[in-house]
Order: structure tokens, then C-alpha cells, then sequence
């Protein structure tokens, strides 16, 4: 076998942690399990508190208050040298001084492994990450995803139960990036180790992980598998950070155990009410929409809204539309091959089943920006 | 066919470089004066004056003194100077001005004020006439530079990289050691030869703080030249000459050998 030895993932486990730095709260009680051997990405804006997470895992940074738990272990005052944990960062931070070979056996060295035994493990790391050949260059006359794949060599190299990876792909290019996803899913399937990874890219996020926390505001908005935050996002926040969607607002008011909400001059029908009195909004994905010559093919039950096509994309899988509702709002469709065309400034029906909608309560947090 | 302004430049230059050199160069045809007087030019030609140098005791006493002296200062105010430049450095922004400023002081402050506030305190503690006195005195003085030359190469060094060993399992004295030390080693190098060099050739505080039983070689050179005007001086100058030109051109090649690296 080329990788290092397959080693059992260590378990994490936060309550109630809070990191405060004077009057600013980065992280405001959250509650975090993380399975061992599990690939978790921890998702959001910068400044939401992910990398304040990370850093409290891997001992940079002391917590406020509450309990951290690493393999059933409080760590608790426990520095980072004491915590044998891989950490990679988004700047590699590979030593510029000392070869590759050597950066890689520097925790090995660290921990009195010797001679042929630790020659034996640096070659199977770099092996692992494909950079055997570069063992005897030095970090500067590599590029950044070479560097960054040794950095990840020298981060597994002595077996931890736990890596922590801080936007390791930020500064590389997209082909590069999107290739070095696969091989960090690889490493990870073949190594057993606990995964913490985090990004702002949701795409990232969905291809790499088991479960993805979203974290905005200090806070985890949501955890859970990429599907279950696509299709049942809990908040707005997080309905709007993964994936493409479109929001409509109106008042509503209660129908029974429903909600009907006016948009312009339509009704929208939706399932189910909001508990307590936020005011709702209705979350609508890209492809649970149709488009519709106004008028025809009439489904019974469909909520329909009138607009104009905006902009109209074809994508070779399918097409991408954007159409002005009357109300004003932009709402984002996308058709499978071989839905009928429409070309921009078109009247168009946008069409949607009150099962295939989201009702979420409102959030002004959620219209932040999003990179 | 170069310009007319470029010859001008040329010119100019040369010039500038003839008026730094020119103390420099009498003083090395004066070291082979074949009589005992300073003039120049020198008349006749004879090794003499070397000769006297490395065989009279008053000068070699002097010379082993400076060097002792010199050595001990390079490895204290190196020490020193780079935990006061970790100090400055990593200091909040406002404290590590003020601590900076307050370090440097020695060399801002005229040599004679400082030797004479020296002198007062070494007499109640008679430390005049020690190499204890003249290692205190000259490490005072050769702190700023270490310190500036250190906090030099500490503000390029990217401390990620101290987050980084420690991630890997490094405590933090490990950390200094293969980490932190042989990156900023160019800066605590310079230091320490700064420091060696001030203390060498010092001779301010030296002449105040001298006894006749412990001589450095610039107080040496100092009461040669004006009680006997002996040109030994001149051949220690040539010596010392050419001794500081080999350790800058080595750490001149040996900074390009790093640099290209």
C-alpha cells in the first residue's frame, strides 16, 4: 500500500463554545459533532466564524468558554504541539529552508523516528500526494499545488487521527483546485481519518464532504449532508449560500395548515406554517421550476407567476433563464433539454408545485453579499 | 563613444570614491617607512614596523585584549540584542516603539557624554581598567545594531511558519531552534559582526575606562600615535585593513551564494 498507514479517525466533539476577543464575539455557542473518520466542511462568509472553529481545534487559539472534545479527550489548555494534529494551511507554509523531503520528515524527526523507518514513511507520503520525484528540490521552485500537495504530505505523514485544512485550494487556480479535491477525497477514503476542512466555496464543499456545517454570524445555521441543506435548507441564510435559488416575498397569511402568499398580484400556495410570527418567504430552486407559455398547460395545484424573460442562457445540458417577475423580484430557472425555448423579453409563466417549495422565516442576515 | 554627461558621472564618481579611499591608502605606503617618523611620502622601505607589531608586547597584549574583548562583546550583545529584537518585534505596535527607541539610545546619544557617565560609575565600582568594564560598556553599544539587524530580517520572517512546526508537534523552544534561528540567521550573523566590530574598534569609552595594565588596540594605537608618532601604526592599520576587506567580500559572496538560492 502507498499511503501511510489507514489510522482510525478521532472523533470531535464541541458544546457551547465561544471565542470572544474583547468585545467581539467570533463564535457564539455553538454545538459541533464531527464522526470519526467523517469528512466535514465547515461553510461560510469570512468572518462567520469557521476558521475561529478550526483554530480552536488545532490549539492556535484558546476558547472562551465551553468544552472541546478530541478522541473522548478534553484539550482543553492543551497547546497545538501537544495535540497531534495535521493542520494545512491555505499559505502551505512549507519550511523555505530545508528540502522537500526534509519538510515532510520534520514531524517524524520531532518524534524520534529514525533512520530507515522515517525515510520509509516520507517516501510513502510524498508517494501518496504523487511528489516523490521533488523530494530533493527546495519549497521555492515549486508551484503552489505542488507545495501545497507536499504540505499535505508533511500534515499526514505521522498518521494524526484528525486533519484540519484552512481553505487549503484559495490561492490555486480552478482546474487545479478542482483536481485537488479528488485527490484530498481520495487521500481520505484511503487514510480513515477525520476530515475538517473549511472553505467559502459551496461548490467545494458539496463535492468534498460527508456532512457540511454553515456557519454565518458566529453561528452554525445548519449541519448536514449536501442534499438535506440543497433540499430542506433550515434558514434563509443557508437556502441562499448553497446552490442557486429564488426568494419571494409578500404578506402572507394562514390558509388552514397552509400558507398562502401574495407575490404582486398572484397567490402562491404553500404547504405547512411557520411556527411563532416571522414573517415568511418562500425559497424556490432552479430546476423545481418550469417555464410556461402564459396560460398553457395548466397542472392542477401549480402556483404560476407572470414575468419576461431577462436573460436567457443555453448551457448544452440544458438552459438557464432569468425572468423579471412583475413584482420586481429575479427569479432563476433552469430547463432540462428539450423544455421549449424562450428568447428574452418573452412573457413567460414561471411554474412551481407547492410540495417542490421551501417556506423559510425571513432573514436580513441572508442578503449579505455572497463570495 | 559614451556621452558627454555619462564621462562627467564617471568622473564624478571617481572622485568620490579617490576622497573615501585616500586616508585609507597613505596609511599603507607609510607602514613601510624605513625611518621612525609618520611622514608621507614615506622614505625607503622596511618590514620593521610589522615586525615590531607582532613581537612588542604592548602591542600584542593590546591586540588579544581588543579581540577578547570584541568576542565576548559579539556573543553578549548577539544574545541580547535578538531577544530585545524578538521583544520590539512581536511587542503590541505602540510598546515596541517606545522599547525600540529606548534601545537604540546609545548610539544616538555623543560617545564622550556616555564615556564620561560610564566612567563616574565605574570609578565607585571599580570596574576602570577591567575587561568586565569594557564588555559592559561595549555591549551597550552594540546592542542597537544587533537589534537593528535582527528586527530586520524578524520583520521579512513569516511567523505562519512558527504556527506551522508547532501544528507538526514542535514546542517552541524547538520551533527557535530549526525554525525560527537559521531563517533570520543573516540578520543575527550581521549583528553579531556589527557588534564584534563595534566593540574593536572602539575607542571613546576605551580611553576613560583604560588602565595601564588593560590597553585596547585603538587606546594602543591612540597613546602610540601621540607620544611617538611610531608608524607601527600605520602597519597595524594596513593589517586591520585588509583583514575587515577579506569579511566583507566572504559575507558579500556568501549573501549572493543565498541570495541566488
Amino acid at each position: 500500500m502507498n499511503a501511510p498507514q489507514r489510522s482510525a479517525g478521532a472523533a470531535i466533539e464541541i458544546r457551547k463554545a465561544s471565542k470572544r476577543y474583547g468585545a467581539f464575539t467570533a463564535l457564539n455557542d455553538i454545538d459541533l459533532h464531527i464522526r470519526p473518520g467523517e469528512f466535514m466542511t465547515l461553510l461560510g462568509p469570512s468572518g462567520s466564524g469557521k476558521t475561529t472553529t478550526l483554530n480552536l481545534i488545532a490549539g492556535f487559539t484558546d476558547i472562551s468558554s465551553g468544552t472541546l472534545e478530541i478522541g473522548g479527550k478534553s484539550v482543553t489548555g492543551l497547546p497545538s504541539h501537544k495535540r497531534n494534529i495535521g493542520v494545512v494551511f491555505q499559505h502551505y507554509a512549507l519550511f523555505p529552508h530545508i528540502t522537500v523531503g526534509k519538510n515532510v520528515a520534520y514531524p517524524l524527526a520531532l518524534r524520534g523516528i529514525k533512520g530507515e523507518d522515517r525515510d520509509k514513511r516520507v517516501r510513502r507520503a510524498l508517494d501518496m500526494v504523487k511528489m516523490a520525484d521533488f523530494a530533493h528540490r527546495y519549497p521555492n521552485e515549486l508551484s503552489g499545488g505542488q507545495q501545497q500537495r507536499v504540505a499535505l504530505a508533511r500534515a499526514l505523514v505521522f498518521d494524526p487521527p484528525l486533519l484540519l485544512m484552512d481553505e487549503p485550494l484559495g490561492a490555486l487556480d480552478k482546474k487545479l483546485r478542482e483536481w485537488l479535491q479528488l485527490e484530498i477525497k481520495r487521500i481520505h477514503r484511503e487514510l480513515g481519518t477525520t476530515f475538517v476542512y473549511v472553505t467559502h466555496d459551496q461548490e467545494e464543499a458539496l463535492v468534498l464532504s460527508d456532512r457540511i456545517a454553515v456557519f454565518n454570524g458566529g453561528r452554525i445555521e445548519q449541519i448536514g449532508t449536501g442534499r438535506e441543506l440543497y433540499d430542506n435548507p433550515a434558514t434563509l441564510f443557508v437556502g441562499r449560500f448553497i446552490g442557486e435559488s429564488t426568494v419571494l416575498r409578500g404578506t402572507a397569511e394562514a390558509a388552514g395548515s397552509d400558507t398562502v402568499m401574495t407575490v404582486g398580484d398572484r397567490k402562491v400556495l404553500a404547504h405547512g406554517r411557520l411556527a411563532g410570527d416571522a414573517r415568511p418567504v418562500i425559497l424556490l430552486r432552479p430546476e423545481r421550476v418550469a417555464l410556461k407559455r402564459p396560460g398553457a398547460d395548466a397542472v392542477a395545484g401549480e402556483n404560476r407567476l407572470t414575468g419576461a424573460v431577462a436573460e436567457a442562457i443555453y448551457l448544452g445540458s440544458g438552459s438557464k433563464y432569468e425572468v423579471r417577475l412583475r413584482d420586481g423580484t429575479v427569479a432563476v430557472v433552469r430547463s432540462p433539454l428539450g423544455a421549449p425555448d424562450f428568447s428574452i423579453g418573452e412573457t413567460v409563466d414561471v411554474a412551481f408545485m407547492p410540495a417542490d417549495l421551501t417556506l423559510l422565516p425571513d432573514d436580513a442576515s441572508a442578503d449579505v453579499t455572497l463570495t | 563613444m559614451p556621452s558627454f554627461p555619462r564621462v562627467l558621472l564617471g568622473l564624478f564618481c571617481l572622485l568620490v570614491a579617490v576622497l573615501l579611499l585616500a586616508p585609507t591608502l597613505v596609511v599603507i605606503p607609510m607602514s613601510f617607512n624605513g625611518n621612525k617618523s609618520l611622514a608621507f611620502p614615506p622614505d625607503g622601505f622596511s618590514w620593521q614596523w610589522y615586525e615590531n607589531f607582532l613581537t612588542n608586547p604592548d602591542w600584542t597584549t593590546s591586540f588579544t585584549n581588543s579581540l577578547f574583548i570584541a568576542l565576548i562583546v559579539a556573543v553578549v550583545a548577539t544574545a541580547v540584542g535578538t531577544l530585545a529584537a524578538f521583544g520590539v518585534t512581536r511587542a503590541a505596535a505602540r510598546t515596541g516603539g517606545l522599547l525600540r527607541a529606548l534601545l537604540i539610545t546609545p548610539m544616538v546619544v555623543p560617545g564622550v557624554v556616555l564615556a564620561i557617565g560610564i566612567y563616574a560609575v565605574y570609578l565607585d565600582t571599580h570596574l576602570v581598567g577591567t575587561v568586565t568594564g569594557f564588555v559592559l560598556a561595549h555591549t551597550m553599544l552594540a546592542i542597537p545594531f544587533v537589534l537593528i539587524a535582527v528586527q530586520a530580517s524578524l520583520e521579512v520572517f513569516d511567523r505562519r511558519l512558527e504556527t506551522a512546526a508547532g501544528s507538526l508537534g514542535a514546542n517552541r523552544l524547538t520551533v527557535f531552534r530549526t525554525v525560527t534561528l537559521p531563517l533570520i540567521l543573516p540578520g543575527v550573523l550581521s549583528g553579531a559582526l556589527f557588534a564584534f566590530i563595534t566593540s574593536f574598534d572602539e575607542i571613546i569609552v576605551a580611553l576613560f575606562i583604560t588602565s595601564p595594565y588593560l590597553k585596547t588596540l585603538p587606546v594602543q594605537i591612540y597613546t602610540s600615535i601621540t607620544r611617538d608618532a611610531d608608524p607601527t601604526v600605520a602597519a597595524v592599520g594596513t593589517l586591520l585593513f585588509f583583514a575587515t576587506s577579506l569579511i566583507i567580500i566572504a559575507g558579500l559572496l556568501f549573501g549572493m551564494r543565498r541570495g541566488r538560492t
